[in-house]
């Protein structure tokens, strides 16, 4: 038995997303009394796979080969499927990302398993397996069993602690079959030199209220001074104020970074279907009846033109000292 | 060629659910829509039909639920799909559901099967990849973008930290999210009108069972009340957070 965590990377290197995959798959792995190994696929140098080792991976199984630079589901659904029943995995781990996502689903029927996604915490018990998952987009929370003997989960992304144990890990080059790749990449349009929202700590989020895609200058720079990434509601997005991939809530991205700060978002239930995970949530609003107040920990009643700026006066303050 | 779009019927969105004993969702009052990405998929199905420059003849909306779900389907013949199909089946998981739909799917000749990203109610994100997994179909995940040209696809889907123009020979899922329609389509009167004359094909559940059970449902934990801090101090504002809340 053992439990299988596939690490994806970016370029041949991994972040802080494998990394909490490793130490929640180690998690699992210590109440099921077995060993986690981890499936690489695609180039990554041996120091960067050695890093897995850190956080509770014994053994990494690496597949490299030309043509898996870029994701193929059916190829790399049989690549890991090949892994989990050569190391006779009974839990298998992936992110709840977009490759996560992805591939899970067609992991779950390939290896007749449950599958249970966008898990934040361990199994509440592995005998019976049961998880404790959000649903109705946060609003709701289920205990949901998985009967299968192989059970696929999908971790959300910055919801789990890291956790450094030193361990070392042995690395084995493992010869899985390819399949044939029917997914063709014409071109890749990546983001640079930006944090992303889905890896951000902070986040910084205007809504409405901003007024003017104009004003958003104060954004971008309280997000540059926090090293934070910058997000928005859905109708800022669709007036093309702001790109479409910073649009958070049910409809767009989901995040769960440790400080959101909205400044005239009113909180609607479907923006807070993105965010409630976050653990800080600052509102910055000049209706002090705005639901956004409900979710937030902390809140300024005020124009966020104003309180911006002094914000940001005040975070460069401290950052003096 | 011929397009499915696979779609689930979810509480409105602004619902506030209620759970009955902790273990069945309250369905009292509850308004139901067409899953919102669902609802995308179809828009995009249409206006790919309606460009003419596209080959495509049909456009069936498949669902799997009981009969309260017709309306829903119903709805999506009004919005504009030509056909549609009804599995008469509890939707009891995700697996229980891409089993069902695949075997209508099966032998339809369908050369695109859109599904979304997830159903809004139990947040699986599962009945796409898993449906062209039985299928034995490529699929392609978080599609935001969606043309053809003469037998291939050509697709945006979106990765961290960007995304990447993919093209995939039929047939083949694709699993879409934002971006793939500009704006849900609402039915208009007239076609609400013909919906009522278009086929609705109701079929019997293969009886496939579940391998994940919902035990029990609970609430969040009531948040601690906001904090207020003065406008005239936002410096207080970042020591808090600073010191008390840890997060700077
Ligand atoms: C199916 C569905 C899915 C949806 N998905 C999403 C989603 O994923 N994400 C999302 O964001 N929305 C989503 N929505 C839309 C959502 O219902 C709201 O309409 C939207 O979130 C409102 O955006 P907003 O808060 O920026 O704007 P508004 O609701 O217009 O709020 C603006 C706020 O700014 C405040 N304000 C005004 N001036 C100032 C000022 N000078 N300083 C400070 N505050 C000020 C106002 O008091 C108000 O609270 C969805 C809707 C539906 C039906
Ligand atoms: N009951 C259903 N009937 C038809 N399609 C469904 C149903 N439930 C989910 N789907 C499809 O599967 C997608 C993902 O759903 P889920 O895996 O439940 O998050 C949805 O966006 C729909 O396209």
């Amino acid at each position: 038995m053992s439990v299988l965590v596939y690490t994806e990377n970016w370029d041949g290197k991994f972040k802080k997303l494998s990394f909490e995959l490793v130490s929640y798959a180690k998690g699992v792995a210590e109440m099921l009394g077995t060993k986690t190994t981890v499936v690489s696929i695609g180039n990554v140098d041996e120091a960067e796979l050695a890093k897995l080792g850190n956080y509770g991976a014994s053994k990494i199984l690496k597949v490299e080969g030309d043509n898996l630079s870029s994701l193929d589901n059916q190829v790399f659904t049989g690549i890991i499927s090949q892994a989990a029943i050569k190391e006779n995995a009974s839990v298998v781990i992936l992110s709840h990302n977009n490759t996560g996502k992805a591939i899970a689903p067609r992991l779950a029927v390939k290896l007749n398993a449950a599958l249970a996604s966008g898990l934040g915490k361990l199994p509440l018990s592995v005998d019976p397996f049961t998880v404790n998952k959000k649903v109705f987009s946060g609003k709701a929370f289920a205990d949901v069993v998985l009967s299968s003997d192989v059970k696929v989960l999908t971790l959300a992304q910055n919801s789990f602690e890291l956790i450094e144990n030193g361990g070392a890990a042995v690395i084995e080059t493992f010869d899985a079959e390819v399949g044939q790749v029917k997914t063709k990449v014409k071109d890749i349009q990546k983001q640079t030199g930006k944090i992303l929202l889905n890896d951000a700590e902070i986040v910084v989020s205007g809504g409405r209220g901003m007024k003017s895609p104009d004003n958003w200058g104060t954004i971008e720079e309280l997000a540059e001074l926090l090293e934070a990434a910058t997000a928005c509601s859905r109708p800022v997005s669709d007036e093309g104020w702001r790109p479409h991939n910073e649009h958070t809530g049910q409809t767009g991205k989901i995040i769960a970074p440790n400080l959101y700060i909205a400044a005239g978002i009113s909180g609607a239930i479907q923006h807070l279907a993105g965010v409630s995970s976050s653990k800080c949530i600052v509102a910055i609003n000049t209706d002090k009846d705005a639901p956004i107040f409900e979710a937030a920990d902390y809140g300024i009643v005020g124009d966020a033109l104003k309180v911006l700026p002094e914000f940001i006066n005040a975070v460069k303050e401290i950052k003096a000292k | 060629m011929k397009i499915a779009v696979c779609l689930g019927n979810v509480p409105d969105t602004t619902t506030k659910v209620k759970f009955v004993d902790g273990a069945t969702l309250d369905k009292a009052g509850i308004q139901w829509i067409i899953n919102p990405w669902d609802e995308l998929a179809l828009t995009r199905a249409i206006e790919l039909k309606e460009d003419a420059g596209n080959a495509v003849n049909s456009v069936t909306a498949i669902t799997v639920g009981g009969k309260d779900s017709e309306p829903t389907i119903r709805k999506a013949l009004a919005i504009g799909a030509d056909d549609a199909i009804r599995v008469d089946a509890e939707p009891a998981d995700a697996f229980a559901v891409a089993s069902e739909l695949a075997e209508v799917i099966k032998g339809k000749d369908f050369d695109i099967i859109m599904c979304g990203i997830e159903s809004s109610d139990y947040n699986g994100s599962a009945v796409g990849g898993m449906l062209a997994e039985i299928l034995d179909l490529p699929s392609v995940s978080a599609v935001s973008k969606m043309n053809i040209s003469g037998n291939e696809i050509e697709l945006d889907r979106e990765i961290d930290g960007g995304k990447e123009v993919v093209t995939v020979q039929t047939p083949f899922v694709a699993v879409v999210q934002k971006g793939i329609a500009k704006e849900p389509r609402i039915a208009a009167m007239r076609g609400i009108m013909m919906a009522r004359k278009k086929p609705l094909d109701v079929v019997p559940s293969t009886g496939i069972s579940a391998n994940a059970e919902f035990k029990s449902f609970g609430l969040p934990q009531p948040k601690a009340p906001c904090k207020m801090v003065d406008p005239a101090n936002v410096a207080e504002l970042v020591s808090l957070l600073q010191n008390e809340a840890k997060v700077l």
